[in-house]
C-alpha cells in the first residue's frame, strides 16, 4: 500500500518543510530478506544482572559483534542494538543504572535500531522494593521506545528464573528486521525453550502449516512468509474467494483447501485434510476474521453473531477438533490472529472487539492444554496495518490512524506475518499464552 | 502384455460455467483453460511438478491455439517440462482425453495426467472467408508483381464477408437442435417430460451448490462463484411458458429452458495410479474402468445425431458383463433434454433394440433416481470440450462420498457429442 505521506516527507524537499512545521518522519523500516544478518553491526549488552551472559551468548551465536560495554565513538560510531540486563535492579536508587547505560548510549544508535531490555517478571521477586523496580522498567521502555528515530524499536522482556534458555528466541526476534514493527511491548518468557535453534534461513524446514484467511492481506503475507521459511503451508479460505487462494497456494507450492471456517464441521475438515495429506499439523495460524461495524445502538444481532462466529466460535471449535482428532505434530504451534481493537476497544467495533479480546482469553484458557503436548498457543494483536482494507478507510481517518504510534506508520502484512513466524519456531516456546501487539507502539491502550 | 494397472479419478476443477456473452465475455480458451488447471493444481498441491501427460482440448479454436494445452500448461504452475497435446472431438473431447490419459496410466506410460477441456462461444473464432483466404493465399505466392497486381486485382466487397462458426453439421447443414427436434418427434418425447427432466437438473445443482459440494471441485473464476446459468427458482410453469425454439413451431416441444445455452468454461480432472494417489497423500475418488465409443450415420437420416451413446452401452455392458440396472449412477449429457428422454426411451423399445442393437432384450429402464443426481448440462451449461471432465470429477466424488451403495459404488457416464458421435465409460469406486 502506498503510503504518499511517507514519500513526501522522505523527499529533499518534503523534509525541508516537516522539519520547519515539526510534522512527523515515519522512517523507512529494516525488514527481513532472506540471509540477511541478524542485525546491521555490533551490538552491545550491558547491564549485570543473571541475564546479560546468556543473552551475550545468545547474540554472539546468531552472529553478531557483541560488546560488553560501548567501544570508543571513533571505534565504533553506530551500534545496531542495545541490550540491557535490568534483571538485577532490586531497589528504585539501582535504577539510576538505566540513566547509565542509556544516557550516552542511545545517540550512538543507527537506523531501525533495536533496545531490547532484560528482566525479572515483577511477580516473581521476593522483596516489595524489587518487585516495584523491575515493574519500574515497562515504564522507562515504554517511554524510550516513543523517543526513538529512524525507526528504532525498545522492548522489554521479562524472564522468569529457570526459564533462561526461553529467552533466546525472543531476543534474536526482537533484534531482527522481523520484529520492524513491534516496539513497546513486554514479553514474557514463562518456561525454557524444548525445541532446537532454528537454521535462520528456514526455520520451518519439515513443519505443515495451515492458515485461515490465506487469500489475500495479512493472511496472504502470513502464508508467503511461512513457505518463505521452509513451511509446507495449507492456505484456507472461504470457497468465494477460491481463485485468489489457487494462486497464493501455487506461489507458495502449498495446497488450497476452499473452507468456510464456521461450518459445523470444519475442524473435522480440516483436521482430516492435514492427516490425509501431511500426516501431521505443526503450525495452525488462525487470521481469517471479518468486521461489521455499526455502533451498539444500530448493530443487527445478525452482525453481531457473524462477526463472534468467524472470529472467535470458529477458532474455539477448530482448536477443539484438531486436539479432539490428534493431528497436532509433536511440538505444535498455534497462533491467533487478535487485534488492538480487543485491546483497547473502538467505536462502533463492539462486536470485532468483543470477539477480538475473546482470542485473547482463549489462548490463555488453552496454554496448559498446548504445553501438556510439547506446544504452545498466542496470539499477535496487528495495529495499524496497510491492507486493502485500512485502503478503503477515508484519507483523514486512514492518515490519523496510521501516524498515531511510535514509529509514525502503518505497519505491512508482513511485519504481522514475521510475529507469528517467530511464535512457531522451535525455540520459541518459553513464550505461551500471551498476546503480541504488532503495532509500533499504538497509543491506544498501552 | 504387461497386467493392467488402475486409473484413479483423484481430482478434479473447473470454473464455474457462465452463458455466453456474460461473466467470460473477455476470456480466452488459454485463459479459462489455465485457470481450471492451476485451480487443480492448488487443490493437489502440485505447483512446480512434472505430470506425465496433459491432454484437453477446445472445439471452438482460434488458428493460434493449435497447441492449446500445451500453452496452458506453459503458463500454470505446473512444471513448464510437462507434455501436453491437444485432442477435438466436439462434446466428447474432454471424456475422450481424459481416456487417453486413463488409457497410459492403465499402460504403464505414466503415472499420473490430466483430461481437460474448454470451450467458449463468447471469443469464438472469426475466420477471413474462402474467396478472400485463396486470393490472398495465391498472392503470397505471386511469381511476379504483374501477378501480384492481377490477383489483388480479384479482390471484392464480397469477400470481407467473415467466415463465423455455426452451431451446425457440416454434412447436413442442421444445427444440433434441429436434428434432436427430428429425433424428439420420432420418439414422441413430451414436453412436459422434457421440462421434468430440466427442472430436476436445475433443482439438484442448486442443492449440490448449497450443501458444499463443489467447495473441492470449483474455483471462482473472474468475480463469478457459481453456474450462472442455474435458476434454481425455476417452476414448472415457468418452463411451460416458454415457445418452441426448435422443430414445429406450432408443435415443437424444445424450448430454450429444456436445451442448453451457448457456454463459456473450463474444467480438469487429475488421473493417477493409486500408488501415485497415495504417495501425495490424495484420495482414489473413483476409477476409470472401461470406455465405448460409438457413431451414427445421422446423415442419410438412419439415426439421429445425437443417439451414438444408445449403441455405445450395450457394447460396453457386454464387455463388462453388467446390465443397464448394475449401476449406481448415471451421468447422461443433457445436450437437451429430449437427448436424455429419446436415450432412455430406446434403451426400453424392444423393437428398436433388436432391429437396431441387435440385442434379443432392451437394456430395460433405470431407477431415474440415479439419474444426475448433482445436475447436469441443462442446468450448468455446456462449453462443449469443457463438459465431459465436468462430468467425469463429479461423478468420481459422488462415487466417493458413500460407502453402501448397492452396486459397490458403480456409474456410467454417457456424452453424446457433434459428428454423429457418443463416448460411454463405466467409472468404480
Amino acid at each position: 500500500m502506498s503510503d504518499l505521506y511517507a514519500r513526501i516527507v522522505n523527499h529533499d524537499l518534503g523534509q525541508k518543510v516537516a522539519d520547519l512545521v515539526g510534522l512527523p518522519k515515519p522512517a523507512r523500516l529494516r525488514r527481513h530478506e532472506p540471509g540477511q544478518p541478524l542485525a546491521d553491526g555490533p551490538v552491545v549488552v550491558g547491564g549485570d544482572g543473571d541475564l546479560a551472559v546468556a543473552a551475550h551468548t545468545v547474540l554472539a551465536e546468531a552472529g553478531l559483534v557483541v560488546h560488553g560495554s560501548p567501544a570508543s565513538a571513533d571505534e565504533v560510531p553506530r551500534y545496531a542494538a542495545l541490550v540491557f540486563d535490568a534483571s538485577g535492579l532490586a531497589t528504585s536508587p539501582e535504577l539510576v543504572a538505566l540513566h547509565d547505560f542509556f544516557h550516552t548510549t542511545v545517540r550512538r544508535l543507527g537506523a531501525s535500531a533495536r533496545v531490547v531490555v532484560l528482566a525479572r517478571p515483577p511477580a516473581s521477586t521476593t522483596t516489595p522494593a524489587a518487585r516495584a523496580a523491575q515493574r519500574a522498567l515497562e515504564g522507562f521502555t515504554r517511554s524510550l521506545g516513543k523517543e526513538m528515530r529512524a525507526g528504532g524499536t525498545v522492548n522489554l522482556v521479562e524472564v522468569a528464573p529457570g526459564a533462561e534458555s526461553g529467552m533466546a528466541a525472543p531476543l534474536r526476534f526482537l533484534l531482527s528486521g522481523r520484529s520492524a514493527f513491534v516496539s513497546g511491548q513486554r514479553i514474557t518468557v514463562s518456561a525454557p525453550a524444548t525445541g532446537p535453534t532454528p537454521d535462520p534461513r528456514a526455520p520451518h524446514t519439515g513443519r505443515v502449516a495451515v492458515v485461515t484467511g490465506a487469500a489475500r492481506g495479512i493472511g496472504e503475507a502470513i502464508a508467503r512468509t511461512l513457505a518463505r521459511d521452509g513451511a509446507t503451508v495449507v492456505c484456507v479460505d472461504l470457497p468465494s474467494a477460491g481463485d485468489d487462494l489457487a494462486t497464493v497456494a501455487n506461489d507458495v507450492g502449498g495446497t488450497a483447501l476452499q473452507l468456510d471456517v464456521t461450518d459445523e464441521d470444519a475442524g473435522a475438515v480440516l483436521a482430516a485434510h492435514v492427516a490425509d495429506r501431511h500426516g501431521a499439523l505443526d503450525i495452525m495460524v488462525h487470521n481469517a476474521g471479518i468486521t461489521r461495524d455499526k455502533t451498539m445502538v444500530g448493530m443487527d444481532r445478525a452482525w453481531w453473531e457473524l462477526v463472534l462466529a468467524v472470529n472467535l466460535t470458529a477458532i474455539e471449535a477448530i482448536d477443539a477438533a484438531l486436539i479432539e482428532a490428534d493431528v497436532l505434530g509433536p511440538q505444535p504451534r498455534i497462533v491467533c490472529v487478535s487485534s488492538m481493537s480487543g485491546i483497547a476497544g473502538n467505536r462502533g467495533q463492539s462486536n470485532y472487539a468483543a470477539s477480538k479480546a475473546g482470542v485473547i482469553g482463549h489462548v490463555e484458557a488453552l496454554a496448559r492444554d498446548l504445553a501438556a503436548r510439547g506446544g504452545t498457543i498466542n496470539a499477535v494483536a496487528p495495529g495499524f496495518i496497510e491492507t486493502e482494507m485500512t485502503a478503503a478507510v477515508p484519507v483523514g481517518t486512514r492518515e490519523f490512524g496510521r501516524r498515531l504510534n511510535s514509529l509514525s506508520q502503518g505497519g505491512l502484512p508482513i511485519d504481522v506475518a514475521e510475529t507469528i513466524g517467530y511464535l512457531a519456531w522451535l525455540d520459541a516456546d518459553g513464550v505461551n499464552g500471551t498476546t503480541l501487539r504488532v503495532c509500533g507502539q499504538n497509543l491506544l491502550g498501552a | 502384455m504387461p497386467e493392467l494397472r488402475d486409473a484413479a479419478i483423484v481430482a478434479g476443477n473447473r470454473i464455474p460455467f457462465a452463458r455466453s456473452g456474460t461473466a467470460y465475455a473477455r476470456a480466452s480458451n488459454l485463459d479459462m483453460l489455465t485457470a481450471a488447471i492451476d485451480g487443480l493444481v492448488a487443490r493437489t498441491g502440485l505447483a512446480g511438478e512434472t505430470l506425465g501427460e496433459v491432454a484437453g482440448g477446445a472445439v471452438l479454436k482460434h488458428a493460434r491455439d493449435f497447441n492449446l494445452v500445451r500453452e496452458a500448461v506453459l503458463a500454470s504452475a505446473l512444471a513448464d517440462d510437462t507434455p501436453a497435446f491437444d485432442v477435438q472431438k466436439a462434446c466428447d473431447t474432454s471424456l475422450e482425453a481424459t481416456l487417453a490419459v486413463a488409457n497410459k496410466v492403465r499402460l504403464g506410460q505414466v503415472d499420473v495426467g490430466i483430461g481437460c477441456g474448454v470451450d467458449t462461444t463468447s471469443d469464438a473464432p472469426v475466420a477471413l472467408n474462402d474467396d478472400l483466404r485463396k486470393v490472398l493465399l495465391a498472392a503470397q505466392s505471386a511469381g511476379s508483381p504483374g501477378e501480384w497486381a492481377r490477383l489483388i486485382g480479384q479482390l471484392r466487397p464480397s469477400q470481407i464477408v467473415p467466415e463465423v462458426p455455426r452451431n451446425e453439421e457440416a454434412s447436413t447443414g442442421l444445427s444440433m437442435g434441429e436434428h434432436q427436434a427430428i429425433t424428439t418427434a420420432e420418439w414422441d418425447i413430451s414436453r412436459q417430460a422434457q421440462d421434468e427432466l430440466a427442472l430436476a437438473s436445475h433443482q439438484h445443482l442448486a442443492a449440490a451448490w448449497d450443501r458444499g459440494f463443489f467447495d473441492d471441485l470449483v474455483t471462482p473464476y473472474l468475480g463469478l462463484e457459481r453456474d450462472n446459468n442455474l435458476r434454481p427458482d425455476s417452476t414448472l410453469e415457468k418452463l411451460g411458458a416458454l415457445r418452441p425454439v426448435f422443430g414445429d413451431p406450432d408443435t415443437g416441444t424444445m424450448t430454450a429452458g429444456n436445451s442448453t445455452p451457448l457456454t463459456d468454461g473450463a474444467a480438469a480432472v487429475l488421473v493417477a495410479t493409486p500408488e501415485w494417489a497415495d504417495e501425495h497423500g490424495l484420495p482414489v475418488l473413483a476409477r476409470l474402468v472401461d470406455a465405448e465409443s460409438a457413431a451414427v450415420d445421422y446423415v442419410h437420416g438412419h439415426e439421429g445425431l445425437l443417439m451414438a451413446p444408445v449403441y455405445a452401452v450395450p457394447r460396453l455392458l457386454a464387455r463388462n458383463g453388467l446390465t443397464l440396472q448394475d449401476f449406481d449412477l448415471y451421468e447422461l449429457h443433457e445436450a437437451f433434454a429430449a437427448t436424455v428422454l429419446a436415450t432412455l426411451a430406446a434403451w426400453e423399445d424392444e423393437e428398436f433394440s433388436r432391429e437396431r442393437l441387435g440385442l434379443d432384450e432392451p437394456l430395460g429402464a433405470i431407477d431415474r433416481e440415479r439419474l444426475n443426481v448433482a445436475g447436469s448440462s441443462l442446468a450448468t451449461g455446456h462449453p462443449f470440450a469443457a463438459t465431459g471432465a465436468r462430468i467425469v470429477a463429479t461423478a468420481a466424488k459422488l462415487l466417493a462420498e458413500r460407502d453402501d451403495w448397492a452396486h459397490g459404488g458403480r456409474a456410467l457416464v454417457s456424452i453424446c457429442a457433434a459428428g454423429g458421435n457418443g463416448l460411454v465409460a463405466i467409472l468404480e469406486k
